[in-house]
């Protein structure tokens, strides 16, 4: 019994550690000077530092990334959050075949290779004579993010009460006015969970961005950092944005979760 | 047209789905103040009217009038009607008091008097103190009632009500009853009320509406429609009922069960094939027999809590369902008698099947959507289209549908008294009637056969060319 239990949580601890380790030891040696990784020469702050003072020219090429990649984020899944709930509004009011046609064509880009949708919007990009920049990647990333907004608010629409439009359409009020003060708030829970998904997606995209982003320069964390690496050894700085990035989503997650127990408590 | 009261007159709405017809030519009007009651059984098409009186849905043909104008072009927000939801509808994010306010905000009404005429409403609807209550926290009852405020507040010319007490439990739905009642009183504003419980209609409305299959059956007072229902289907929808065969001989004599009664009914012509409404509490039974019209036999006898509901067997083997405030033995012998004014004759629609064919070969017709045996007469030959006859009693029901020529779905039944008279519709949707002393369920899948003898073809009256 006893070596059963202590077998079991010597099996968790070590799934645990293999999860874990890659990150813990990025964190670890952010904490640290040394060039080659994996080299301990005692613990500093600098690279924390170069990364914010922008100290070397990699540094500051890898706070530009970020700021793309934060921009390219926040502005394609804003716009997919819109389109996405419209569109999830409409497919909710259709009927029958028409219907289970358009969710079958919203389920095809998710489950498609990103290499595929890549490459394709490329090529349309291409074709279309639209110089890639800025706008080609938030195109692109709106592109494969809205159908998981569309998947995030359409459970929101069956869950809620059919009457409720109608309701508001037979007190005098208009279908925008209804729209905004009606539906919208019943929906907000579904477009906030797709929205942090679009989010999520565009932040780590790495095949689309490659594709889209055409030979200006523009560099996303995902290119800069695969670029980098071919070049021959990581930037410093990687360590301490990486641990911080890691931090950040650790907190939100804690706070989310902490939140929903505590409203689960309440019912 | 004279000026008239109607404050609201359907004309001619039809609608279909997918080529399903759900409502058929509906006409109706509302007097101004009416409680007007749409009754039927679930998917008749009620609700359908109703939503299109609100403007949810747009009919196929027809026109919604609204004090003389057609609003049939006008959106639910322009209409000045308000609905009460079956599922209340309340806006989830928004406390009772808003929930409220929401019209009148929509109208730009100032603060002070929105604020004067929730309160008033609150009060009204007993919820006084609950205008800061979120509207999940409430029970269903409280609900329905912020739902009903919600809606009379802006005054409405009419106000439409779907089912609006279906969902609550059977205690407090009596009380609502009369609530709504009174507040139809009090308030003068016309009501259309929408319900499949028939006591529900019968007590509450000024007017009853009752549908089936998209079709508008008997429009008239709760007890019109009680003492004289114009058909079968209105007849065992509302209240309990005795139905039966019966023959009307000359003006004011008809007979049934085997004997003859004085009615009050004329006009029906002499030796016409009718049908007999007996209410069960209009059946006077006695323990002695002189004076009896006829006589029958104790079957059981079940204590109802006011009365006593008995099914007596007659002198000529009819079953009849009986409630009196006396119990009466089983097994014992008794005396019935009938009031000429109690006994309700009705036309039959029809005394055969009656449908359209195609001949297939010299010994087959197809209807029905099936393929059947029969003679066809000399001079058809095959693709003419023809018409199809036979009694109701010749249709035999099978078990298993591929056992039937033909297949349908047990509609709609009821009990003649010795026999089952069952409505059988196909999958496209056609009528077939059937007598038969074989017991049956609602929605039971059947096979159709019928004996080719009884079957008989006619060309018809249109010709070719």
């Amino acid at each position: 019994m006893k070596v059963k239990s202590v077998v079991s949580k010597a099996y968790l601890a070590l799934i645990l550690f293999v999860l874990y380790a890659p990150i813990l030891f990025i964190a670890v040696f952010s904490f640290t000077n040394a060039k080659s990784l994996g080299n301990w020469t005692g613990f500093t702050l600098d690279l924390y530092g170069s990364l914010f003072s922008g100290a070397t020219s990699d540094a500051q090429s890898l706070l530009q990334a970020l700021k793309n990649t934060l921009l390219i984020a926040v502005v394609s899944s804003a716009v997919s959050t819109v389109l996405g709930t419209l569109a999830a509004i409409g497919i909710f009011n259709m009927r029958g075949r028409k219907k289970a046609a358009i969710q079958f064509l919203n389920n095809i880009p998710m489950l498609n290779p990103d290499i595929i949708t890549g490459v394709s919007l490329f090529l349309l990009f291409v074709f279309l004579h639209i110089s890639k920049g800025y706008l080609t990647v938030i195109l692109a990333h709106i592109t494969f993010s809205t159908p998981y907004v569309v998947l995030n608010v359409l459970p929101k629409l069956s869950q809620m009460n059919p009457n409720l439009y109608e309701a508001a359409l037979d007190l005098g009020a208009s279908p925008m006015y209804a729209l905004r003060k009606v539906l919208i708030p019943e929906l907000r829970p579904g477009m906030i969970s797709g929205f942090i998904l679009a989010f999520t997606l565009s932040l780590d995209d790495f095949a689309v961005t490659y594709f889209t982003a055409g030979s200006i320069g523009l560099d996303t964390l995902s290119t800069y950092i695969y670029a980098d690496a071919r070049k021959g050894g990581l930037t410093p700085e990687l360590k301490p944005l990486m641990t911080i990035i890691f931090l950040i989503i650790l907190i939100f997650l804690l706070v989310y979760s902490i939140r929903v127990s505590k409203q689960a408590e309440k019912k | 047209m004279a000026k008239n009261d109607f404050i609201i007159d359907i004309r001619h709405i039809k609608k279909s789905y997918d080529g399903k017809t759900v409502l058929d030519d509906i006409n109706f009007y509302v007097r101004k103040g009416e409680f007007v009651t749409l009754l039927g059984p679930s998917g008749c098409g009620k609700t359908t009217i109703l939503r299109t009186i609100a403007g949810f849905i747009a009919p196929d043909e027809g026109s919604v009038l609204l004090e003389g104008k057609d609003i049939s072009q006008l959106p639910p927000y322009k209409r000045p009607l308000n609905t009460v939801f079956q599922r209340y509808a309340l806006f989830p994010h928004l406390d009772v008091y808003d929930n409220i306010a929401f019209g009148l905000k929509l109208q730009g009404v100032p603060r002070e008097e929105i604020d004067k005429r929730v309160k008033k409403m609150l009060k009204m609807v007993s919820l006084t103190d609950y205008e800061d209550r979120d509207v999940e926290s409430l029970s269903g009852g409280q609900q329905q009632r912020v739902a009903i405020a919600r809606a009379l507040v802006n005054q409405p010319k009419v106000l439409l009500l779907d089912e609006p007490l279906a969902a609550l439990d059977i205690n407090i739905r009596k009380d609502m009853q009369i609530e709504l009642k009174e507040m139809h009183a009090k308030l003068g504003i016309t009501f259309i009320y929408v319900t499949h419980d028939q006591e529900e209609a019968l007590t509450l409305s000024d007017t009853i509406v009752v549908i089936n299959e998209g079709k508008i059956q008997q429009i008239g007072t709760p007890s019109d429609i009680y003492n004289e229902p114009c058909n079968e289907f209105v007849a065992d929808f509302i209240g309990e009922s005795n139905i039966l065969d019966g023959r009307m001989i000359e003006d004011r004599k008809v007979e049934f069960i085997g004997h003859t009664f004085d009615c009050v009914d004329e006009g029906f012509g002499c030796d016409t094939p009718v049908d007999v409404v007996l209410r069960p509490e209009d059946i006077y039974i006695m323990n002695k027999l002189d004076g009896a019209q006829f006589t029958g036999k104790v079957k059981s006898c079940t204590f109802k809590g006011v009365h006593y509901e008995m099914f007596v067997d007659t002198d000529n083997g009819y079953e009849l369902m009986i409630q009196d405030y006396n119990s009466f033995e089983t097994g014992s012998v008794v005396g019935l008698f009938i009031k000429p004014q109690d006994i309700q004759v009705m036309h039959k629609n029809c005394t055969e099947n009656v449908l359209d064919g195609v001949v297939v070969d010299e010994n087959h017709v197809r209807f029905l959507d099936g393929k059947f045996e029969c003679n066809v007469p000399e001079g058809l030959c095959s693709g003419d289209e023809v018409e199809v006859s036979f009694p109701f009693d010749k249709v035999e029901l099978m078990d298993y549908q591929d056992e039937g020529d033909a297949e349908g779905k047990v509609y709609f039944l009821i009990y003649k008294g010795d026999h089952y008279h069952i409505d059988v519709k196909t999958s496209s949707g056609l009528h077939l009637l059937v007598d038969t002393q074989d017991v049956w369920d609602k929605e039971d899948l059947v096979g159709i056969n019928i004996a080719p003898e009884f079957i008989t073809i006619k060309a018809k009256q249109q010709s070719n060319d």
